[in-house]
Formats: C-alpha cells, sequence, structure tokens
C-alpha cells in the first residue's frame, strides 16, 4: 500500500476539505485518513452491476486514483443494475460513460481507463500501478485471472459475485489470508453454473454487493476496522440473511500455498475448460431458420411449434407455441405427436437444441430447432415480439 | 439437521431452500439428499462419485476440508451449507 507522507499530493485543498468534512469530523477517518484515501490507487475491475456502486462510492469518497478495466458497451439490459450508466448511454463504450459519472461525482479525483479485456498478457502491468483491486467481474477465467495476479502482484483483492437473489464477498490475497483457489481450487466446468445473462439476476443484488466491496476498499485503505480477510460473507437478498463462513488459507494452494506451482499466469479460459468465445455447449442439431418457418407456416405448412422455456418467459412473450419446459420435456413427450413436423423453440436456441437431441433420441425424427431462438424470430421476421 | 441449499441448486430441490435431514457423516446426508432429489446429484458428485471440487459443504461456519471431510459427523443441531461458485458481476 502507498505509504503516506504529507507530501504535496496527499495535501487536502479548501474545497476539498470542505467535501469531505462528514468524513473529516470523525476521528476514525480524520485528515490523515483522508489523506490516506486521496493517496490510495484501486483498480477496479469491471464496470457492470458490481463495478457501478463501487466506484461510485470509492470516487465519492476521495480516492484519489480510481483504474477501470472494462471493454464493453452499454446496452439496454445493462441499465436495470448497472447504475453508473444511463438510458443515453446505450451504445458508448462502458469506460467512457462511468469516467463521466466519476468526474461529474468528484473532479477531485484522477480515473485512469484501462479500455481491453484484463488479460494473462495485460493483467500484471496493469496491476502494477494500483494497491488494492476490486474483482468487479462476470465470469471464471477472469475470476481466477485476477486472484492469481494479485498473489504475484502482492495485492489484495476484494471480491464479490452474485447469482439470482444471493451474493458472496470475501479479501483475498492477503499477505496472510486465503485466496479466491483456497476457497474454490477448481472452476465449475462450463455450462453448469448460469451466468447472468442466464440465470438473472436481482438489480439491487450487485448494489448491496458493490457497496459492500467498497467499504472494504475503504476499511484496508484506513487501515481499520476488522477486513473481510479470511471470511466469505453471504448475502441471501430474498431471506435478507447475512451469514459468515470461515476461510482458511490452504497450505496446499498451487498459487498461495507454502510451495506453488503457479509462478505466472497462465491460460484462463483453458483452466476453465473454455476453448473459444462461445462457452455454451451446443450439439449440431437439424435447424430452421426464422424466415424460413415464416415462409413454411404462410403456406400453411402443418408445422408444431413447441416452446421450451419457462413459463414466465412465456409471459414475457409467445408465438403461440406449445409450452413444454425443457425439464419437463421427458416426462411429457406422450403430448407430442412424432409423426408431425415440430420446430422447437426456446429464447437464443440452446436449449431448443438439446430439447431436439432429446426428442431425436426418443425417436422423433421430424424435429427441428428454430436458429437463434424467440430472439432471431423477432429480429428477422416479427420485431412486435419483445426481446429480453 | 438442516441443509441450506443455495440459490444455483434449488432448481434440482422443488425450489426449496433448506431441506431436514436425519443425522450422521456428511457423506450420509449428501447421499439421502440425492436420493431423495435425484437431479442434484450431477451437480454434486462426479463421473467418479466423488464430491465436485467446486462445491464447498460447510458444517456451521467450518468447511469440511478442515474438519474430517465426508466423514465430518453432522449432529442433529448442526446447520450443513452448500456453497458453490458464483461468478456473475
Amino acid at each position: 500500500m502507498a505509504t503516506l507522507t504529507s507530501s504535496q499530493a496527499t495535501t487536502l485543498g479548501n474545497d476539498e476539505i470542505l467535501r469531505y468534512s462528514r468524513h473529516l469530523i470523525m476521528p476514525e477517518v480524520g485528515m490523515a485518513g483522508q489523506q490516506k484515501l486521496k493517496a490510495a490507487r484501486v483498480l477496479c475491475v469491471g464496470a457492470g452491476g458490481l463495478g457501478s456502486p463501487l466506484a461510485l462510492y470509492l470516487a465519492a469518497a476521495g480516492v484519489g486514483t480510481l483504474g477501470l478495466v472494462d471493454f464493453d458497451v452499454v446496452d439496454y439490459t445493462n441499465l436495470q443494475r448497472q447504475i453508473i450508466h444511463t438510458t443515453n448511454d446505450v451504445g458508448r463504450p462502458k469506460l467512457d460513460s462511468a469516467a463521466e459519472k466519476l468526474g461529474a461525482i468528484n473532479p477531485f479525483i484522477n480515473v485512469r481507463k484501462f479500455e481491453t479485456k484484463l488479460t494473462s498478457a495485460n493483467a500484471l502491468d496493469i496491476l502494477r500501478e494500483f494497491d488494492i483491486v476490486a474483482d468487479g467481474t462476470d465470469n471464471f477465467p477472469t475470476r481466477y485471472l485476477v486472484n492469481d495476479a494479485c498473489v504475484l502482484a502482492g495485492k489484495p483483492n476484494v471480491y464479490a459475485s452474485i447469482f439470482r437473489f444471493e451474493g458472496q464477498a470475501s479479501i483475498f490475497a492477503t499477505e496472510h489470508g486465503p485466496c479466491y483457489r483456497c476457497l474454490y481450487p477448481e472452476p465449475p466446468p462450463p455450462g453448469l453454473v448460469p451466468s447472468c445473462a442466464e440465470g438473472g439476476v436481482l438489480g439491487i443484488l450487485p448494489g448491496l454487493l458493490g457497496v459492500i466491496q467498497a467499504t472494504e476498499v475503504i476499511k484496508l485503505v484506513l487501515g481499520s476496522g476488522e477486513p473481510l480477510i479470511g471470511r466469505l460473507l453471504l448475502v441471501d437478498a430474498l431471506s435478507m440473511r447475512f451469514r459468515e463462513l470461515r476461510l482458511r488459507k490452504n497450505p496446499e494452494c498451487p498459487v498461495c500455498g507454502a510451495n506453488p506451482t503457479v509462478h505466472e499466469l497462465i491460460d484462463y479460459n483453458q483452466f476453465c475448460g473454455i476453448r473459444g468465445e462461445e462457452a455454451a455447449v451446443t450439439e449440431t442439431v437439424p435447424e430452421i431458420r426464422p424466415e424460413e418457418l415464416k415462409t413454411k407456416l404462410d403456406a400453411g405448412d402443418d408445422i408444431f411449434i413447441l416452446d421450451v422455456r419457462e413459463p414466465h418467459e412465456y409471459q414475457i412473450c409467445n408465438i403461440g407455441g406449445h409450452l413444454i419446459p425443457l425439464g419437463d420435456l421427458p416426462a411429457r413427450m406422450n403430448e407430442l405427436d412424432s409423426s408431425r413436423e415440430i420446430v422447437a423453440h426456446c429464447r437464443s436456441g440452446v436449449r431448443s437444441a438439446k430439447a431436439v437431441t432429446l426428442l431425436r433420441q426418443a425417436g422423433f425424427g421430424k424435429v427441428k430447432s428454430l436458429a437463434g431462438g424467440i430472439l432471431a424470430w423477432s429480429d428477422k421476421v416479427d420485431p412486435a415480439v419483445p426481446k429480453y | 439437521m438442516k441443509v441450506l441449499i443455495p440459490t444455483p441448486l434449488r432448481q434440482y430441490t422443488g425450489k426449496q431452500s433448506t431441506v431436514d435431514l436425519g443425522p450422521g457423516s456428511v457423506d450420509d446426508v449428501l447421499r439421502e439428499l440425492t436420493s431423495r432429489y435425484p437431479d442434484l446429484r450431477k451437480q454434486l458428485f462426479g463421473d467418479d462419485g466423488r464430491l465436485r471440487k467446486f462445491v464447498n459443504v460447510y458444517v456451521n461456519d467450518e468447511d469440511i476440508r478442515y474438519l474430517e471431510n465426508e466423514n465430518t459427523l453432522v449432529k442433529p443441531d448442526d446447520t450443513m451449507s452448500i456453497i458453490p461458485s458464483v461468478a456473475g458481476g
């Protein structure tokens, strides 16, 4: 962590003294603490759900140098939780949108933008300029990358992750504390744990967890309180219960243990079993394009449309298909007529491909999957069908 | 004793967030749990029949890896938690 001197750089001007007044009058922060905040250099990896509240509060609190890493563009589905971005920002790089808000909240801080994906090639260089890292990314390969980079660089990793109504938070990679790999030595195989894009997330949840991350960052900078080291905080927003589990440093940990075997950053996509960008495991099954299906239906062809989504998705939009959720399909195949031509569809085409495989194995010969799902139907055939 | 089921796994337990089971070893409890909810088996156990490495099991607030692993005894008043890794952000 940056050592504090009463150098010019961390001296507060009168405008800053007024701005941070509620910190300064508190002995736990005071002038010395506020100067530590000003001297602190914190890297937020990801400017999304967790990164939004995290960066906003760190900026407001006066963290002097705030680094942001993101390569994404703001889209409409982000706005339900990524509160640093506004409707007008849709289509803009998240970094530009976020940096603008942070500068507006606090012009006294220095925002460093890294418009790139964090990779094994650039992570250590980027981390070098910072004292603390806050991991607000959204996928396993980057989680392991951030962890390993923090351990190798000796920088604490203030961690949070979320799923639907639940969140987890901790601080990893401190000198004596456990790291992410001590908790989760191996990632789950791709496809087994749904992402927020697949499983959904309550918009407020990254708010709760991101603010917990910001709190822990500020405590680390101030050197006060009991940091969340060696503890995993579990937040269940649905029952509004907070629980805590004990984490231990694994002496056998390949990264932070007594005899580490990982001495440099590795290929994390390979480590997590992801070969390319396409994480989803899609089987090759017979498909039909939306335009083709439309032509056939218009010509009066006898086609049975099977919707394999969930009932709550059917309520959002549907194209009049017969609803049998994928999970129920094995038990409900008797509702289908194998002599008819069947087109199965879901939201994007992944579940319907699985349905087609199941049905073909069960002897249904004339079944196809709607390529691109109802999203593609909306794009190519009927824009009145909403996308979600 | 009580087993707490995390959100990602509730789809396999008929949306139950807690399941009450008899005391025994962690292994006994997990076998009973997966015989009641067979779809959960693939999530918790690998093809070799062993607990998957990314699934952490806690008895009260302690990781079973630092107790007696699957042989850890779970008493009637204990709470067992299954903690999967999630990565959303």
